[in-house]
């Protein structure tokens, strides 16, 4: 059965079983690479993209609901040589270790930026707190997130599809 | 890929043009043994692969390629290394292309563990770039016919201050680094270092951040497939009946791979190689494993059985009583890597050579243990470190790799991945052992610690392959290996009794360490090792004699170092977080410890103050300030980066971790059943202050602060509360019930 996916606006055409999980069409379909598989369970928040303006664990949201919608991931905010503010505040902050939680966190934190550009220490704990880091990387990502905060007042949101401010 | 799928095995490739190393690499390691020189030690892993062209080649086109055969686990190794490189010959660090662990083409340099990797590949790489930079002046010296002290190595050519100039590639021709290292090096000087000691952003950043390929699990070479492997509910379970009919015909599916007890389905997609696994789950029957211990019972469990016990300390009599004479027990549970990401690896079997991509931290071991699974010499295998989801330790990268191998094997010509799936990762992954610890100590009428008695009881803290036996499926074939004896890890660096041996001058003093061989969970090396634990235990006991001594906790332990660095480190943090200035507010309580990881790594003290809520059992961590001496601070945002994570991920395992199992099997096999921290419970705030020590050789930082941390939160939650918990972790429940009484 063939699907179309608004996918960091473009449009693709998938040949999968409806119930697949996104997140799965994502990387093997589509050869994106950020987002990632954790748990499957929803638990850990690494398969982290948004559909439409909500953050969505990608392992468990099956394609056949996403039909019209507007999936963004990582590769779709920007490049190493172009990085959104988001991003770039992530690389001025070193805000990695292993990196694999990043793709899901710098996501999930686009979508509170985008609805809150002046979010409290609280709020972004509280928002971000789905998403799991082992290698505790968290205080860093936390002034990644308020570096951009503040970035992000001075330039646009950032987002190559001119997201919602 | 855009990359060749498999990177040549030749370095001449690698350096085409150069002819700087025309032998393949495993071709001339073979020669080193015989080349080693007599005679003093070399620094570093020098003193195991002493030519310098196993660590630096520079091509005719002066391109500079270092090679180090430790792995970038995500703490920015790689970036340390460019800067030991780059510093040394006298270019910029974009010039340094890095080539890490492969058993193809870089030194062995076995695990990439214990914070060992600036002391040993740092100090490699900084000396042999120092070396090559003073082989590029003497030859182009020679070539020049003027004094190489006159010359200036810099930018990649050497230049005569008359205006001639020859590049390093030019210069490093035919067999010019194809020379053993020299004991000593003429190293920059600290007060001339630029790219050592500066914060060089972290080379492996923005691909990270950009969903750049950067892990093995992002390799999908042209016709791979996804493979997944049936594991049984319990350790121990073998195959009674398997139907694979149903599987077989699910959409996708390609194969179903058999050998014994080990099942393992090939799907064209990842998401049908999953359902595929389950349909093929329901269709399995298991034998029983053997029965595990009572989790409720386990401390008692562990030392019932038959130990080996090794006195590591024994000076003067620690059974004087002193004035006042204390006891206590600590107990620290099972605990888990709990990797984001559940471990993946990749194979090809091609040409009679298998080929894995990895992210086990010992390449050379593991091509070694595949090999003698697969009944291969040795050369016929290569393993390729490619990043993975962070380990802290031994998880399941190893497994998954012979999984991966086994897998290929079966299906010649076809990349096989597989990565494991997230109740497979929690519930087989093996475990930082459960310990139980023993301390008493006495203080004399000047409230000076007397004299001190420690026992401590654990498992092994490794079992990596090792012998094929260490990789979970080589147990599980038609012909199963066994693990390999466990085997405890000798002082000084010491395994279950890492650390065990207290830093601070007690006159009689007696440390046991009682290795016990049986292991009724599958344990293996997590961050840190024992010394997470036995510095609980230290540090939390330090605390319980100064209150015996009516002494501060911070004076009490100045008062008992000698060790001008320790001392420097624990004044550092304590000034940096105000102890002796002003009262924490009502409610709250501090806490103070302090180790230097393995007493031969990094230093490090750690203030932190907490506060506890009676009512929900839950500990909201203040303030955090440590300070650290690494030696030489290469990357000092690096430093701090790993310190700021090792207090996260220590406030995790102290706070929350156990790893729960009923008689039958491990239950905790989820992030639900294994929380570990979220983000509203980070602390306020994580400061880090480098005390550092130009000149002096890199110490090990990575694990230093996993011990520290354990035994701060512990001691501020004692004051905070006014009660002491000795068992780990100070999860609410145990909060709660703590309290409540």
């Amino acid at each position: 059965m063939t699907i179309v996916l608004t996918i960091n606006s473009e449009r693709h055409q998938i040949d999968a079983d409806p119930s697949t999980p996104l997140l799965y069409v994502l990387r093997d379909n589509l050869k994106l690479n950020a987002a990632k598989f954790g748990c499957g369970l929803g638990q850990c928040g690494a398969c982290t993209v948004l559909v439409d303006r909500e953050p969505v664990f990608s392992c468990l949201t099956p394609i056949s609901v996403l039909d019209g919608r507007r999936v963004r991931t990582l590769e779709g905010l920007g490049i190493a040589d172009k990085p959104s503010p988001l991003q770039a505040a992530f690389i001025k902050e070193q805000a990695a270790q292993c990196g694999y939680c990043i793709p899901g966190m710098i996501m999930r934190a686009q979508a509170l930026l985008e609805k809150n550009a002046s979010p409290t220490q609280a709020e972004i704990r509280d928002h971000m707190q789905t998403n799991l880091c082992r290698c505790g990387t968290q205080m860093r990502i936390l002034r990644a997130i308020d570096r951009a905060a503040k970035d992000m007042k001075t330039a646009d949101a950032g987002t190559t599809t001119g997201a919602a401010r | 890929m855009t990359k060749p799928f498999i990177p040549p095995l030749s370095r001449r490739a690698l350096l085409a043009g150069g002819g700087a190393v025309i032998v393949s690499f495993a071709l001339m390691r073979h020669g080193l043994a015989q080349e080693a020189p007599a005679g003093p030690k070399l620094p570093g892993d020098l003193s195991k692969t002493p030519m310098l062209d196993a660590w630096i080649g520079i091509d005719a086109q002066g391109k500079i390629t270092v090679f180090t055969g430790k792995a970038e686990l995500g703490q920015g190794v790689k970036t340390a290394f460019i800067q030991c490189a780059a510093e040394e010959l006298a270019v910029q660090p974009s010039a340094i292309n890095l080539i890490t662990a492969d058993t193809g083409r870089t030194p062995d340099e076995g695990y990439t563990a214990g914070s060992h990797s600036m002391q040993d590949s740092g100090t490699a790489i900084r000396n042999a770039a120092a070396q090559v930079r003073d082989i590029m002046l003497s030859l182009a010296a020679a070539k020049l016919s003027i004094d190489a002290g006159t010359l200036d190595a810099r930018d990649g050519k050497v230049s005569a201050k008359d205006g001639r100039s020859l590049g390093y590639g030019e210069l490093a021709s035919g067999q010019a680094l194809h020379v053993a290292a020299q004991p000593t090096s003429r190293l920059t000087p600290p007060d001339k270092l630029k790219v050592i000691g500066s914060n060089l952003p972290r080379v492996d950043i923005p691909g990270k951040v950009t969903g750049a390929p950067m892990y093995v699990q992002d390799m999908r070479p042209d016709g791979m497939l996804h493979a997944r492997v049936l594991r049984p509910a319990n350790y121990g379970a073998r195959l009674a009946s398997l139907s694979a009919d149903a599987a077989r015909g699910m959409p996708g599916v390609v194969n179903i791979v058999q050998d014994g007890s080990f099942v393992a389905v090939v799907a064209r997609g990842e998401f049908e190689a999953i359902n595929a696994l389950n349909v093929l789950s329901q269709n399995a029957q298991w034998s029983d494993g053997p029965q595990l211990p009572e989790q409720a019972k386990i401390y008692s469990t562990l030392t019932a059985l038959p130990s080996q016990d090794k006195t590591i300390l024994d000076k003067g009599d620690p059974a004087q009583p002193g004035v006042k004479r204390l006891k206590a027990t600590y107990l620290r549970p099972y605990q888990s890597h709990g990797s984001i990401g559940p471990s993946c690896a990749l194979a090809i079997w091609q040409d009679d050579m298998m080929t894995v991509w990895t992210h086990s931290q010992g390449v050379y071991p593991l091509r070694n243990a595949i090999a003698k699974m697969l009944s291969l010499p040795s050369d016929k295998v290569r393993c390729i470190h490619a990043e993975g989801s962070g380990c802290y330790g031994h998880n399941a990268a190893d497994d998954v790799a012979g999984d991966a191998a086994l897998i290929a094997r079966a299906m010649p010509g076809t990349p096989i991945r597989v990565q494991w799936m997230r109740e497979d990762e929690h519930g087989w992954e093996p475990f930082g052992p459960a310990m139980q610890t023993q301390v008493e100590a006495s203080i004399d009428g000047q409230g000076k610690l007397l004299a001190w008695q420690y026992d401590v009881w654990s498992n092994t803290h490794s079992m990596r392959p090792g012998g094929p036996g260490n990789l979970l499926a080589a147990q599980y074939l038609a012909q199963p290996f066994q693990p390999d004896p466990p085997m405890p890890i000798p002082q000084p660096e010491g395994g279950g009794d890492r650390n065990a041996i207290p830093l601070y001058a007690i006159p009689n003093a007696r440390v046991v360490s009682r290795f016990i061989p049986q292991m009724p969970i599958r344990v293996s090396a997590l961050r840190g090792l024992g010394a997470y634990h036995n510095i609980f235990t230290t540090e939390s006991f330090m605390d319980e004699m100064a209150d015996a001594a009516g002494a501060d906790p911070v004076a009490f332990r100045l008062a008992h170092l000698e060790d001008e660095r320790a001392r420097a480190v624990v004044s550092r943090a304590a000034d940096a977080f105000g102890w002796t200035k002003d009262k924490p507010a009502a409610g709250w309580g501090r806490g103070f410890a302090f180790a230097r990881y393995k007493n031969l790594a990094a230093y490090c003290a750690i203030a932190l103050e907490l506060r506890a809520d009676r009512t929900t059992g839950n500990i909201e961590l203040g303030r955090v300030v440590a300070a650290v001496d690494s030696g030489q601070a290469v990357n000092p945002d690096g430093i701090r980066n790993q310190i700021e994570g090792a207090i996260v991920q220590s406030s995790s395992w102290t706070i929350l971790e156990e790893v729960t199992f009923d008689r039958t099997s491990i239950t905790s096999r989820d992030w639900s059943s294994y929380p570990i921290l979220r983000f509203p419970s980070l602390p306020q705030s994580v400061e880090v202050h480098i005390v550092n020590r130009p000149n002096a050789p890199f110490l090990g930082t990575g694990e230093a602060a996993q011990g520290p941390m354990s035994a701060a939160i512990g001691n501020a939650f004692a004051r905070a509360t006014g009660t002491r918990i000795r068992q780990l972790p100070l999860s609410p429940q145990r909060v709660r019930a703590t309290l409540a009484t």
